[in-house]
């Protein structure tokens, strides 16, 4: 599914521009510790973290994801937003918890299909 | 590429890795290669921040048939090499388990993203970690052929 069809049907905050409109989203990774995500997030996947500072988007940028979801409605600071800015990272948001995202998530990519 | 990532600097943790990633990747190494050493690098790079006493460097060489990336300090140097290899097990301090870091995973990424593997590291001189991920063949090369 397409990453601004997601963004879309779970009604998230965009924080950053997203460079391609078209980009697909194959899957989801929910996870708060970075080596965990840089060891099992598939490339392409949404990442779902309560997660907000700039080391974040380095990990993105690494592992290949589509997008990290900052749930919780953390919001992420100037310096996280100006770096995944700059290296084309999608910062998204949403007030709802990972298990309700995630949930939400789960039921687009998997079981309406 | 050689960059020198200084201790504590938690504010740039990643940027390095990032860099290393991206140039790779523009410079014709495929994805999931780029996307291996990009992990590889960033584990060293976040241990030189989070462990290291003075920083270190980060260095990275591209040959035809592999990256290669080394991870360089001068202390403090660890004290059970098996035991810091065993999954979960970590020595990070709060401030950088709070940030998502200490997952005791990072030495143990460094090797399953790696075709080579080697850890060198003395009490009160340093670690020195080096890592060699292999590149495929391009389509219809066999490197273990020819003349």
């Amino acid at each position: 599914m397409k990453l601004t069809e997601i963004i879309d049907r779970l009604s998230l905050d965009v924080f950053t521009p997203v460079p391609d409109p078209e980009a697909d989203v194959g899957g989801g990774y929910v996870g708060d510790l970075l080596s965990n995500v840089l060891a099992s997030a598939m490339p392409g996947s949404l990442w779902i973290t309560i997660q907000h500072h700039a080391n974040v988007v380095a990990v993105a940028q690494v592992t290949g994801l589509s997008a990290v979801l900052i749930v919780d409605g953390k919001r992420p600071d100037d310096a996280m937003r100006e770096q995944a800015r700059t290296s084309g990272v999608v910062l998204l948001g949403s007030t709802e918890s990972a298990f309700e995202v995630a949930g939400r998530l789960y039921g687009l990519l998997v079981t309406e299909r | 590429m050689r960059f020198h990532v200084r201790a504590g600097d938690i504010e740039h943790g990643g940027s390095a890795s990032a860099k290393i990633k991206n140039e790779l990747t523009t410079i014709g190494v495929d994805e999931m290669t780029a996307r291996r050493a990009g992990i590889v690098a960033f584990e060293g790079e976040m241990n030189l921040i989070v462990y290291s006493a003075d920083g270190g460097t980060l260095s990275v060489e591209v040959e035809p048939g592999a990256i290669l990336i080394e991870v360089r300090d001068t202390g403090p140097g660890i004290e059970d090499i098996d035991l810091a290899m065993t999954p979960g097990y970590s020595t990070a301090p709060e401030w950088a388990t709070d940030l998502g870091f200490g997952a005791g995973m990072g030495l143990v990424n460094m090797q399953a993203n790696s075709d080579g593997f080697e850890i060198e590291s003395r009490l009160g001189e340093g670690t020195t970690i080096r890592c060699r991920v292999d590149r495929p063949a391009p389509a219809g090369v066999d490197r273990q052929g020819g003349p």
